[in-house]
């Protein structure tokens, strides 16, 4: 630029072509383009040796970088080719008022006018039509949304555990009264439901043998042999509350860290979860295996809106 | 040569498609130059890339969820049943050649495009561009980020692994969330209850093919916008609200953006190449009994994260109907965001009433200083937020009890944006009272004389700071480059603001045909030459 605005006394046409708006921001284009011209040669070779390192299976750290360097070497090439090889102005462009003139607006309101009138002058055929397309679309609704996915019905409301089901673990090994120590954890699941996502139970053994874990009034029968059994489901956002916490006796969600405290019946101590976990009521057959009394008495997991006070 | 040919191809189209009379428009389109009009170019190329990247990827991934047993080169899960989106993602990472290198960078340009999405929404906001009559690109800007964080969720939820699954049991937690329609949502998106089959090959559809058919669709919109509505602008020398003033699309402004593409890539294949990302062999298979520890989800979802974190359980039940705890976090407040951003420009004009005249001229953030404070504010919100997704992180890292970080975050989520708005809403005052600022401060140069007195002068610019010396010009016909030093010009010019070189200077200016360009230049002319003058235009 400074080079251009010197010669500016040198007379009126060579001040002309020399208009510094079309003049280079540098002082010494050839060296420029010698130095452009070094970083396209990077990008290029780069590609060579992108080619070569890809056909001989190179790691895919070499690759990238190699791949990276030929980019970057493109890269600052081109964009200091634009920077420094061409004339950068400033230039100027008007700008002119969004808005159509006044005639242009006119024209075009009662062009729209015309249509309106002359589609308004049928009011059976648009009502039919608004009507008809209105129906149409409710009915495609039906096959297009209804077929998504099943109605929820009452799954959210049960799950595979029965009245005298087994626990097995998730490769469906049948849990005895003897499979944890005390302070022992393992998922357990519904014979014949192994590895479920709805019926996974937390199995945790915080009593010794022959006590009995009562957790709330009216759970006395519950735990049996020092063993207590929880909805694996988060009733916060549904995750798998898999930390538990021998010291404290606590149940930890990784998820959004919602704490439960096993002997008071899972309650939530911290955390968002709003709700206890369900318990399972368990009991211990006369072959010694842990079965379920009962399925849930509450739906597991998180909230929603048909689940009401239980 | 090279001229006459490219002349006869332009003639050929021209002829067919009346190319001139357009593309002159757009060839000769001024782009503004400040730096931070980049950010949209960014959000741009990575999308471009992302396309590029995640066309290779499709190749190889299998959107199943039918189990198989895994052989290969990653001996740790050899003979494990996984499933076939998970085996493929493993075979694209350790089997197929530059195979992980594209998937680490479509990761990688997916966590940069919503970035960079961000950060031109901040650049937008904060200088007013989104005012009349830019507030439908606004729009457009506020759903193309929407789609972009949806699009990131559905893609990270392909490979089947254990942290994306236990992202989709929350999100169909989220679902089931909503009042009255939410468990026939959850139902119907998940095709049964969860896990289900169908998620993976859904969520495969609609992140490979519609919502980027619908991005590619309003990033057309968007950009046709901008061209039709020009580009706003900073005050500066020669700009005013009638005029755009800055560089010119050909070939500058081409050839600058071209490199910023090559640029944006290297920057991407290179953390493609050395910073691991979605390590997915490491997490294992999802199983839904299983969950990982101290993971966090991308980073544009940690806002929601961190909102899922911290509040407070409020499951309200009543006429026998609840309204589960996430619905607020997860359900309402981003509903509240979004509706916030789409409004925002009609929320302010009610205030300012600025929609009665058209809008080009950029408000420097300090003059505008309430707006200023409200979007620092929102910054800070959604940044604390971002933070409280890692509140087990943080209680490690600082060796407290989760209980101290999650009240931390409840205390401060609330106070904090307040304080910083104010803070922001000073500064700007502040800055308001100061002429000078922004511009490169000239040290003072104080000499003692020889009787002991002392003069201070400001020292000169330094090379580059100096004030802009030139008037912004309309573009001339025939842009060349100048060889500074060299003996002859090579550079022609004609039309408007700039006479004909005297060697062609016999052809009367005004005339459909403009000069030739002389002998010793090969990249003028052409083209550009053959469109009629500015001036002549009506
Ligand atoms: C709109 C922008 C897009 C975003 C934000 C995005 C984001 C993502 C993310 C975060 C992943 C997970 C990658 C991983 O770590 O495994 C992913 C996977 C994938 N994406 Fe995209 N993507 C986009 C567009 C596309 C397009 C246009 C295609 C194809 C035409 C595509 C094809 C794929 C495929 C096949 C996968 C699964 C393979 C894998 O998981 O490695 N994506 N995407
Ligand atoms: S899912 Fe358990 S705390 Fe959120």
């Amino acid at each position: 630029m400074s080079d251009t605005l010197e010669e500016r006394g040198d007379g009126a046409a060579r001040q002309r072509i020399d208009d510094p708006h079309l003049s280079l921001p540098i002082e010494n284009d050839r060296r420029m383009e010698a130095i452009i011209a070094g970083f396209l040669f990077v990008g290029l070779a780069a590609a060579v040796v992108l080619a070569v390192g890809y056909s001989l299976a190179w790691s895919e750290i070499w690759l990238g970088t190699i791949f990276t360097i030929s980019l970057a070497g493109f890269g600052i090439g081109v964009t200091a080719w634009g920077k420094y090889l061409m004339p950068q102005g400033p230039f100027e462009e008007p700008r002119e008022e969004l808005s159509s003139s006044a005639e242009d607006r006119e024209v075009f309101d009662a062009t729209v006018e015309r249509g309106v009138g002359i589609i308004g002058r049928r009011k059976l055929l648009v009502r039919l039509l608004g009507a008809g397309s209105a129906a149409l679309g409710i009915v495609l609704a039906f096959p297009l949304l209804r077929s998504l996915g099943p109605r929820p019905g009452n799954s959210l409301f049960t799950t595979k555990w029965k009245r005298g089901s087994r626990l097995v673990t998730a490769d469906g090994r049948v849990i005895d009264a003897s499979f944890l120590e005390t302070g022992g954890v393992t998922t357990v699941f519904p014979e014949g439901d192994a590895g479920s996502a709805i019926s996974q139970t937390l199995l945790i053994r915080p009593g010794v043998p022959g006590s009995s874990i009562v957790t709330k009034p009216g759970r006395e029968t519950w735990g049996p042999d020092g063993y207590v059994a929880f909805s694996k489901v988060c009733t916060h956002a549904g995750c798998p509350v898999a930390l538990y916490m021998e010291e404290t006796q606590q149940l930890l969600c990784p998820c959004h860290q919602s704490l439960f405290d096993i002997l008071s019946g899972a309650n939530p101590v911290f955390g968002p979860a709003p709700r206890p976990l369900p318990q399972l009521p368990l009991y211990i057959d006369a072959d010694g295996y842990i079965r379920a009394q009962a399925g849930y008495d509450e739906p597991i997991g998180p909230g929603f809106w048909y689940r009401g006070n239980d | 040569m090279l001229t006459q040919t490219l002349e006869r191809q332009t003639t050929w189209l021209d002829d067919r498609l009346t190319l001139g009379k357009g593309s002159k428009k757009l060839l000769n389109k001024i782009f503004p130059d400040h730096w931070s009009f980049m950010l949209g170019e960014i959000a741009l190329y990575s999308f471009i890339i992302l396309v590029l990247t995640g066309v290779f990827l499709t190749l190889y991934f299998i959107p199943s969820t039918a189990q198989v047993v895994y052989h290969g080169p990653y001996k740790p899960l050899d003979g494990q049943r996984v499933s076939e989106a998970y085996a493929s993602t493993i075979d694209l990472s350790f089997s197929v050649r530059f195979g992980l290198v594209m998937r680490q960078m479509h990761h990688w340009a997916a966590d940069v495009f919503i970035g960079a999405i961000a950060v031109h929404m901040c650049r937008i906001f904060f200088t007013g561009a989104f005012r009349r009559p830019r507030e439908l690109n606004w729009a457009v800007g506020v759903t193309l980020l929407m789609l972009a964080i949806v699009n990131g969720f559905l893609g990270y939820s392909l490979p089947d692994d254990l942290v994306s699954g236990t992202g989709l049991r929350i999100a169909f937690s989220i679902l089931l969330s909503v009042p009255v329609v939410g468990t026939y949502l959850a139902f119907f998106v998940f095709g049964g209850n969860f896990p289900g089959t169908s998620i993976i090959p859904r969520f495969f559809i609609l992140h490979v093919l519609i919502i980027p058919a619908v991005i590619a669709g309003l990033i057309a919109a968007h950009l046709g916008m901008m061209v039709h509505q020009k580009h706003t602008q900073f005050r500066g020398k020669g700009a005013t609200e009638k005029n755009v003033v800055g560089s010119v699309a050909w070939p500058t402004y081409a050839f600058k953006t071209l490199g910023y593409f090559f640029l944006t890539a290297a920057v991407l294949a290179g953390l493609a190449g050395l910073a691991q990302i979605n390590p997915i062999w490491q997490y294992g298979p999802f199983i839904p009994y299983h969950v990982s520890y101290a993971v966090q989800p991308d980073w544009y979802m940690g806002w929601l994260d961190g909102a899922l974190r911290i509040f407070p359980s409020w499951e309200t039940v009543a006429f026998g109907h609840m309204i589960p705890t996430i619905f607020y976090p997860a359900v309402l407040f981003p509903g509240i965001t979004f509706t916030v951003f789409y409004a925002w420009p009609f929320i302010e004009d009610h205030f300012t009433h600025e929609s009665r005249q058209e809008h080009h001229l950029l408000d420097r953030p300090r003059d505008r200083p309430l707006r200023t404070a409200i979007g620092s504010g929102v910054l800070a919100f959604y940044f604390l937020l971002f933070s409280a997704s890692a509140t087990d992180v943080l209680a490690n890292f600082f060796g407290i009890s989760l209980n101290i970080v999650l009240w931390s975050f409840r205390i401060l989520v609330p106070t904090v944006p307040i304080i910083v708005g104010f803070v922001a809403h000073r500064i700007c005052k502040e800055l308001q009272t100061w002429e000078d600022v922004g511009e490169r401060k000239r040290p003072t140069i104080i000499l003692r004389s020889a009787d002991g007195s002392y003069v201070g002068t400001t020292a000169d610019y330094r090379p580059g700071d100096e004030p802009r010396e030139l008037e912004p010009e309309p573009v001339p016909e025939a842009v060349g480059a100048h060889a500074n030093g060299a003996s002859t010009p090579e550079l022609v010019g004609a039309g408007a603001g700039l006479a004909a070189p005297s060697q062609a200077s016999a052809v009367p200016s005004g005339v459909l045909q403009a000069p030739r360009a002389p002998r010793n230049f090969d990249g003028g002319g052409g083209f550009l030459s053959n469109l009629r003058p500015r001036r002549q235009r009506d």
